[in-house]
């Protein structure tokens, strides 16, 4: 077992862990955040995209023991986070999904699109989301939230 | 949980990790960003005993220019090199090819001296250094000991590492302001690995590379010399005639799509 000491969404968590724990499973079943989804489980898909200290990483292909000490914001810690609510809200008004299954991971790295490259264009909001598989609404309105997004905060 | 079990150690320094790496018993592996081993070990091609965690080893992550180097350790990520860390046209060419591997989300926590450590024989960085030259360093047993570029990477997933080295960092030449460079990678979909890769450096000395090969990516010497001579343009059937000539194992489509990519990249270089 290897100690773990890791936040989070704002909470200190002290856990001993197996070291062939994902960091995905730990956000899943050991602290029973069930936003963050698995797709593949090695890092083609994203559905398991998180932030770690403040920026994107696969978590199914990330040890919970090599984030030891690091700061991890899953879906459920977005709450009060000002581009994560735009694109809620522009996921909504686009119909950017059906059936949600990569909806945590999309906002995710769309929350990286938009804060890391405020001048993206459309080609470049898609070859972004190359990471983050979507079997269902055809990109579209993923596309078309993203860039709206993107719109609202030049303003 | 996917992987087979392990032991994880968190290494303090690389003297510690030196040694648990020298006196190791039963698989042991130098854990990088993980972006490699992680699916291997979730896929269970790769089963090791015991993985050294190099996250707290300190020094390991600096990129520095000293005179006529550019001195990258091997922690550093690959979205540290897409962000423009490294300076200079070398900086320009090494944030064109971090730009293309992979995710971003992956470029958070891949490392360059990971991806050069595991030899993926479709992976980016192998090919892509050769065709800039320099060395790596790797830090063992008998000391730090420099290895050159030329011949690093073996075959698949063999390299001039020893058993008990750990890759530390990498001596890349300064490329000059007015030096071009080309690269071009052959794949279906961005951020995938590479079904073919051309590489084309112009600083001191010119250097072409055919990369994505079945095993390790390799200089193309006609092709070198043409460069030197003031050359700028070589046709796709020019480079399948020239690499038709090496033992590569291609197929008919491999000649192809490996000519195309060395041909683009010459062109890239002269942009
Ligand atoms: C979905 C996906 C797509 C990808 N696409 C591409 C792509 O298009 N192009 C590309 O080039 N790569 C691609 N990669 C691989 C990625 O670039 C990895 O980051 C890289 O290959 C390995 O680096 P790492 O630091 O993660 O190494 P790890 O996975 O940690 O290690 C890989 C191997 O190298 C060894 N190792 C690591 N560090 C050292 C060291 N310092 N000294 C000695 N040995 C060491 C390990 O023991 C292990 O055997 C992709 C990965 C994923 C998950
Ligand atoms: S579940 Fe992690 S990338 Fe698919
Ligand atoms: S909404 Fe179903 S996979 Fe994206």
């Amino acid at each position: 077992m290897t100690e773990l000491s890791i936040n989070i969404n704002g909470e200190h968590i002290k856990a001993d862990v197996e070291p062939r724990l994902s960091l995905a499973d730990f956000i899943r079943d050991r602290q029973r955040l069930t936003g963050t989804h698995l797709g593949c489980e090695h890092g083609v898909c994203g559905a398991c995209t998180v932030l770690m200290n403040g920026e994107p990483v696969r978590s199914c292909i990330t040890f919970a023991a090599v984030a030891d000490g690091s700061e991890i914001t899953t879906i459920e810690g977005f709450d009060q986070d000002e581009p994560m609510a735009q694109l809620r809200q522009a996921f909504h008004e686009n119909h950017a999904l059906q059936c949600g299954y990569c909806t945590p991971g999309m906002l995710v790295a769309a929350r990286d699109i938009v804060t890391r490259l405020p001048d993206a264009d459309e080609d470049r909001v898609r070859l972004e989301l190359a990471g983050n598989l979507c079997r269902c609404t055809g990109y579209v309105g993923i596309v078309k939230a993203i860039l709206s997004v993107l719109e609202q905060r030049r303003i | 949980m996917k992987p087979a079990k392990f032991e994880h150690q968190r290494m303090a320094s690389l003297d510690e990790a030196v040694k648990a790496l020298g006196n190791a018993e039963g698989e042991t592996r130098v854990l990088g960003g993980g972006q490699s081993l992680g699916p291997m070990m979730n896929l269970r091609l790769a089963q090791p005993d015991v993985v050294l965690d190099l996250s707290k080893v300190e020094g390991l992550d600096g990129i520095e220019e000293t005179g006529n180097a550019i001195r990258v350790g091997a922690r550093v990520s690959h979205a540290r090199i897409e962000d423009g860390e490294v300076p200079g046209k070398t900086g320009d060419y090494m944030q064109f090819v971090a730009t293309g591997i992979s995710y971003r989300s992956v470029r958070n926590r891949g490392t360059i001296g990971g991806s050069v450590a595991h030899a993926d024989p479709s992976a980016d960085w192998p090919s892509a250094l050769l065709a800039l030259g320099g060395s790596v360093t790797a830090a063992g047993g008998n000391g730090i000991r420099t290895i050159s570029l030329d011949g690093f990477t073996v075959g698949p997933f063999s390299t001039g590492l020893g058993w008990d080295e750990i890759l530390t960092g990498f001596e890349l030449p300064v490329l000059g302001t007015d030096a071009n460079w080309g690269y071009y990678k052959v794949n279906r979909k961005p951020g995938e690995f590479a079904d073919a890769i051309g590489a084309v450096t112009l600083g001191v000395e010119a250097r072409a590379v055919c990369g994505a090969t079945e095993s390790a990516p390799f200089r193309v010497t006609e092709i070198e010399e043409r460069l030197a001579s003031g050359v700028q343009e070589v046709s796709i059937a020019e480079v399948r005639d020239i690499l038709d000539r090496y033992d590569a194992g291609f197929d008919d489509y491999e000649l192809q799509i490996h000519a195309v990519a060395l041909s683009r990249a010459v062109q890239g270089a002269f942009a």
